[in-house]
Parts: structure tokens; sequence; C-alpha cells
């Protein structure tokens, strides 16, 4: 069976039914041939994808099938649909299990055979430079609110592999609608160290203007989209996004994240529909870390995880082992094609899971084994796993982490030193962009607030220019 | 002015025939690219024009393809095409979601939610989303391209979920505009202000006047002035402020009123934030009374608001208590309607000077006895 393949229903069928397609079906069995990184060919074979496009109102290949079978179909709105006189309810999906497409072992060997799209060392290197720069961030930052000096932190630990793989698989052109875990997209894009300072600290080079609380990263000139607290909002976000970038002929898609818990909110349901109906190339990567602050999946749902949801939308979907970076690469380099080339929406979901706590409000073994977590930090350690593949190649040594590991601390040291000591961004930013040209009410408010602040100085922070 | 006044006298003898007209466009209508048309194809003018000058305009929503249960966007799909101008799955959240992606890609999205009643399952998105786009990111992206359509208000048979007037729970949420219009002249030129206006904004279209309401409207792309009150109908005793249908019934209340000898001076809102204060404190410190008229419950609807804002700026000026003649506080009642409506009647309370009144002078628990002292004065 195919070890990436994207489920979806008339797929599925094909598979089932017309064996003897089998032939024509290199990509989804798994054996076309690799293709370089970051290639822009048209490696899919443009019949398959335009024979398999799954559009209900046209079901006629599907209609032979249920004559065939049937004798009778009811012409409904939507498609033909066969009449059986079986009574047969659908089962739901728990006891098959949607297999976990993954490339590295855990031991971080190469699973032959794969159909994975081809790393340079060149892309391998870097992609496992900014894993350790992430994670050093993280760690760092984390230390940064355990001592006081930031208000909030929320780390990525054990989700480094989702967060920059998918980034170097997309092209920078893409836009993101993140969740609020991804900030290793953003690093992979370009924003520095001392940006991602900035913002933690609130102070006047933060491009949100202090406004809002720590991670809440978000850059225009990198095609990020600020961060909101709120889950599953950015999804249907995301499908107006791709919407304008299919509507203006543009080689790009929408690629949004979320959580195994942003599934359970309606706007993760709108969003799918949605896209599906809209044909809209967004991309959607799910994070399913496993747990939901407390929450644990098999409470937050009873479907084989979210990777069955697409297929009820009508939308391509696939799950990889998101602590193997490689698969993580190859599933959303690709899910990046379909979307562009077909103009069609591509769901992804990550097995991974949240090392750290939720947030620096949280304390995780409260509701989760020290067992678990330590399996997960240690065994099925994603940059762990990554770097014996490189080290393997000949790529990548001891020393080459050991100093990028020194160099990424020093440059954070720095980063956090210059940060702490910036301004707060001035009073006047409180009132500006509520709208584009401040409004008669806030102008008179901000008159008020500065009569009050001239009296009693001292009951104001002192770091905020007035 | 008067003129104006006298168009709108022509429009309450419509509504309160409380039908709907089969006729859209009058015919008979003056030329000189002015045409007698009712709200719904003055809007539908509007999005017209809104699609033909921007090619980077969009009109979305449910039902929306085929012209919409209200018939706002006729024409507009053939005219524009389906990519343009298309029907969504039937899902709030999902529109105004992905009315924001769009308008974040320097887009106009024009959204449509089919009825007021059903913005709330898009609440989230409109008041966390919308609202802080432009402020949470430091301007550096923004939604303003996003407007809201929505039909609000009673219509006569509406019951409890076609009838609603939501529009003071968006009043509460600063980054977004909340814009209604009277009539048919004003939806078009509001509507265009707001589709091209770089902010969010939620647009309540008063469902009972789409057909009802007939006005002569310029043909031509114009707009008109968001955050600006206007004096409809001037006056010297007491200011009435209200917006959208209920200025039909408080323009027929301030007409009767003046055969009484009461002198009316009646303010249309227009943009409920942010508001035009000056406006109404203006006329509040001419008149030193003030009514406040709105179909949405009295607890907590945005009357409150204007009462708190106007008693803060005008208090050594007022001879009577601030006045609120609204829906009341129960889900909006389908055989009760009549009796929850702010009718004419209502506002008459408030407005008459009342012979009566001297023999109520030691009735304190009567609501409106300072008011009519305050009149007789």
């Amino acid at each position: 069976m195919a070890t990436l393949l994207f489920r979806n229903s008339r797929a599925f069928l094909l598979l089932h039914n017309h064996q003897h397609l089998q032939n024509k079906l290199p990509f989804l069995l798994g054996i076309r041939s690799p293709s370089p990184p970051c290639s822009n060919s048209h490696f899919l074979p443009s019949f398959l994808l335009s024979s398999l496009r799954y559009e209900s109102t046209k079901a006629q290949p599907q209609l032979e099938d249920l004559q065939h079978h049937h004798h009778q179909v009811i012409d409904f709105p939507g498609g033909k649909v066969g009449f059986t006189s079986e009574m047969r309810f659908i089962s739901d999906t728990s006891h098959i299990r949607v297999p976990c497409y993954r490339v590295l072992d855990d031991d971080g060997e190469l699973v032959k055979p794969t159909n994975q799209v081809q790393v340079s060392k060149e892309l391998a290197v870097r992609m496992h430079s900014e894993m350790v720069t992430l994670q050093t961030m993280d760690s760092i930052f984390y230390e940064l609110q355990r001592q006081g000096r930031i208000s909030f932190y929320l780390t990525t630990s054990g989700e480094e592999a989702v967060n920059i793989a998918s980034a170097a698989a997309l092209s920078s052109h893409d836009v993101i609608l993140p969740q609020y875990r991804e900030p290793g997209v953003l690093l992979w894009r370009g924003f520095t160290l001392q940006q991602f300072a900035h913002q933690c600290f609130g102070n006047t080079n933060d491009f949100g203007k202090g406004r809002q609380m720590p991670i809440h990263y978000g850059s225009n000139k990198h095609n990020y989209f600020t961060v909101s607290s709120p889950i599953a909002t950015q999804l249907p976000q995301a499908v107006g996004a791709a919407y304008s970038l299919k509507m203006d002929g543009k080689s790009a898609c929408a690629v949004t994240f979320c959580g195994d818990g942003s599934t359970s909110e309606g706007d993760f349901h709108a969003a799918m529909n949605f896209a599906a109906v809209m044909e809209a190339p967004v991309v959607f990567i799910c994070r399913n870390n496993g747990w939901a602050i407390s929450t644990p999946v098999e409470e937050q749902f009873r479907s084989d995880g979210i990777v069955v949801k697409g297929q009820a939308y009508g939308i391509w979907s696939i799950r990889v082992d998101g602590n193997d970076a490689l698969a993580v690469y190859s599933a959303v380099h690709t899910a990046r094609e379909i979307a562009i080339k077909e103009q069609r929406p591509v769901l992804i979901e990550a097995l991974t899971y949240r090392v750290g706590h939720h947030s620096t409000s949280d304390d995780s073994t409260k509701y989760r084994s020290t067992g678990e977590i330590e399996y997960w930090k240690m065994e099925r350690n994603p940059v762990n796993r990554f770097k014996r593949w490189v080290e393997r190649n000949g790529w990548w040594s001891e020393k080459d982490e050991l100093e990028l590991r020194s160099s990424v601390r020093k440059q954070l040291m720095h980063a956090i030193q210059v940060a702490e000591k910036a301004q707060k961004p001035p009073l006047e930013d409180m009132f500006t962009d509520v709208y584009d040209k401040l409004s008669s009410n806030l102008e008179e408010q901000e008159r008020d607030l500065r009569k009050t602040i001239e009296k009693h100085p001292k009951d104001y922070p002192s770091d905020v220019p007035f | 002015m008067s003129k104006s006044a006298k168009k709108l006298g022509k429009l309450i003898s419509l509504v309160s025939k409380r039908g709907f007209s089969t006729s859209s466009i009058q015919k008979d209508a003056a030329d000189n690219g002015v045409k007698s048309l009712n709200l719904y194809s003055a809007i539908n003018q509007a999005l017209h024009i809104a699609l033909d000058t921007d090619p980077r305009a969009y009109v979305f929503g449910e039902d929306v393809g085929f012209g919409g249960v209200f018939r706002c966007t006729t024409g507009l799909a053939d005219r524009f095409g389906k990519n343009r101008v298309f029907n969504t799955p039937l899902c709030e959240q999902g529109i105004v979601g992905f009315g924001i992606g769009l308008a974040a890609m320097g887009n106009r999205a024009v959204a449509e939610i089919q009825f007021a009643d059903y913005i709330f399952p898009a609440f989230d998105q409109i008041v966390n989303e919308a609202a802080k786009f432009r402020y949470r990111s430091g301007n550096q992206f923004n939604c303003g391209g996003l407007t809201i359509r929505t039909p609000y208000g009673a219509v006569g048979h509406g019951g409890h979920y076609h009838s609603q007037s939501p529009e003071a729970f968006f009043c509460h949420v600063p980054g977004i505009k909340v814009v209604i219009p009277r009539s048919p002249k004003e939806a078009k030129g509001l509507l265009l202000s707001c589709i091209r206006d770089p902010n969010p904004i939620v647009f309540f279209e008063p469902k009972w006047l789409y057909r009802l309401a007939v006005e002569e409207v310029p043909e031509d792309d114009y707009m008109l002035p968001l955050s600006e009150a206007e004096v409809i109908r001037p006056g010297s005793d007491i200011t009435l402020v209200g917006w959208g249908a209920q200025l039909s019934i408080m323009e027929q209340a301030c007409i009767d009123a003046e055969k009484e000898g009461i002198s009316c001076e009646l303010i249309d809102l227009k943009t409920l934030i942010p508001w035009d204060k000056e406006t109404v404190e203006a006329s509040v410190k001419k008149t030193g009374r003030l009514l406040i008229s709105h179909e949405a419950p009295v607890t907590g609807g945005f009357g409150a608001e204007i009462s708190a804002s106007i008693l803060e700026r005008c208090f050594s000026r007022l001879e009577a208590p601030v006045a609120r003649v609204c829906g009341l506080d129960t889900p909006f009642p389908l055989v009760f309607e009549p009796f929850y409506m702010p009718t004419k009647n209502k506002l008459h309370l408030f407005i008459y000077y009342n012979n009566n009144n001297n023999n109520n002078n030691n009735n304190n628990n009567n609501n409106y006895y300072y008011y009519y002292i305050s009149l007789i004065n």
C-alpha cells in the first residue's frame, strides 16, 4: 500500500475497485521517482490528478460501478446515488487506523522503499540548524519567563520538526496563518532572534507595539499573519486568503496551522468545508500533539484522529509522523504542489507531542505522567532523529553542533540584553491602529488620560514614554 | 431640511401600511440621473457600483448567487461572474472568517449574513478577529476591506429569529464601525462609504424598509460620510435621536407633536460607533431635552450609552431626564409585536403635554411624570 497516500474518497474507490489502474498511479503507490528539493517541476502527472479530481456533481465513473452493482440510481442534487437493498450502517473507523507516513525511523535511518521528496545537504543542514536554534530560543526564553523578565512564554519543544520542516517545504510567497506554536516558520523565513526578543519584551521595536502577550509574533514582510490567541479562528481566514491568491492567479498557497484541540472548534469545520467548496489552495497542517492543555485526544474526539475528517469534506489528507522532519518536508512539499496546481485544499495531520507544558502558566505533570513526557523527549525526539540522519550522511558533526549551540546562545543573550534595555512603546501607541485614523472618542480619552498621568506620574510605569 | 422631512413623511405613510410592496422601481420617477428606488434596489445599485469600480471587490454569503432572499444581490453574479459574487456554505462564522482573510489580502470583501438574528455564530470572528486585526499587528495587517451587511429589525411577522436588532452587542467593540441607514438614498451612499472605508464595518439594513421605503436616489456613484449624524428635522423643544427604521416612527411622532405646538428636533445617528456626539450635544444644549428610541431591548441598548454621554456633556442644560422609548426586555414576541415595539403611542407619552399631568403630582412612581412637567414649563 502507498506510503505517501492522500486520502480521498475518489482515490480510494479507484484503488479498491480498479486494481488495473495501479500501474497508472505511481505517485499514489509510492513508486514515484524522487524529485529534487524545492523543484518547481510538475512532478505530479497531470492525467493522474485530473482523473482523481473529486467532484461530487460529476461522479460518472463511480456511477458506472454503482449501476453495475445496483441496477438503479437516484438522481439526487449533487450527483447520482445507487440504491441497495442491504441495510448497512457505515461504521466508525477506530479499528482500522490510518497509517502514519514516515521516511526516517526512530534511529534516523531511512525507511525504504519510500517516495519522499529529496533533501539536499545544504537544505538538511539548514533545517537542522534552525531546529537547534528554535530549541535554544525556547529554552532560554522559557528561563527568562521563570526569572520574571518576560510575562509569558510558550515552547515548541517536541514539535521542532513540524515547525521547521513545514517552513522549509514552502515558498516565501506562501501566506502563513499560524496558531501560536509555530514560531519556527517565522524563524525559517528570516525573522531574527532580536525581533523575537523585542516582541517578547513588548518594547518599542516590537512590530505589534507591545499590545499583545509574548509569542504573538507577526510579520508582514515574512507573509506571516500576526498570532491571535483564540483557537482555530485563523482557519476560515486562511481559506479567504487562499481564495485571494487563487483569484490573483498566484503560484502560491495559504498555509494554516492548528492543534488537535482546534479541530473541535466550529471554525475548523467551517474552514474545511469552505476550502473544499471554494476550491481554495490552502494547506491545513494540524499538529496533533496529544494534548489540548490537559485534555487528551481521547477526550477531544472519537474519530481516528484528524486525518479522516478530510475525506468527509472532500479534501485530500495525509497522516504524517510529525517528529520525522523528512516526512513532514515531503508531505508539505507535495501538499503545496497539489494545492497550487490542482487549486484545492489539502489536510495534513502531523502526529507529534507537546513535550513542554502548554505554556508558562501550566504544569503538565499534574495531568500526564513524566514517563510519557520523557519517552517523547528522549526516544522520539525529532531533532535528535534528524541529527542522526545528517550525521550519518557526513553532513554534520558533534563539533558543528557544539559550535552552533554556543553561537545561538550568544546571539540570544545579546538579543535579550538589547531588547530588555529598549524603551517601551510610547503612550500614543495605545490609541492608534484601533481604526485607520484616531476617532474623536479616542482623542478625548487620550487627552483625559494624559491629564491624569501628569497629576500622578508615579502611579504609572516609568518606562512608557509619555 | 424640510424637503427631507417631507420625503420621510412619504416614507412613513408607506411603512405604516405594514405590508410588502412588490414593485421595486417606480417607473414614473423623475429622470436627471435620479430614480425612485426602494431600499433593496438602492443596496443593489451600491453593490453594482462597488463591484464595477473595484476589480478586487467580492460579494458573498448564503443564497447571494441567485440574488439573495431579499433580492439585494440580484443580477450581480450574472454581471460580475461567479468568482466575484457567490454562494457560501450555510455557516456564518465561516462567512466572516473567510471575509477577514479575503480582506486581509487587500480585497474588498462584502459579506452578507442573511439575518442579523444569525450573526452570533460569527461573533467571535467579528469581535476577536476583525476588530483587532489592525491593532494587534501594529498596523502591519488589517481587514479594513471587510463589510458585513445584514438585515435587522422588526418586519411585522418575524418572531424571535427574524426581527432582532443586535446592534448594541457590536457597539461595545473597539475596532469595528456600526452603520445603519434610514432610507434608500442613505443606504446607497452609506454602503458605498462602508465598503470603501479602511475599517471593518457591520452594516445593518432595516429589512422592513427593503420594499416599503421608496425615495429618489441619485444613480451616480456617491458616498455619505460615516460618523456624522444628521439633523433630519429641526426643532427647539426636544431632541429625538434614533437610527434605521425607527426614524420613520419617530418622524411621525414629531409631526403629531408639532400639531400640539411641540417642536421636535430629530437626529439620525447613522453611525453608532464611533458616533457623532457633537451633533447630539449641540442639539440637546439647544432643546434641553433628549429622547432616544430604538427597537432593541431597552436594557443595555445603545440608548443607554447615548444617555450617559449626553448627561456627562449637557447635565446643566437638561430640563428633564433623558428618556428612552425602546423595545421591551423580552425576546422578540411574534403575536405581541405591536405591544413590544417602541410605537408612536409610546413616543407620544413622552413628548406630549398632557393636561391630566397636574393630577399626577404626587405620583412619583410615574416614570413619565418629570417629563410632562418639564414640557409644561
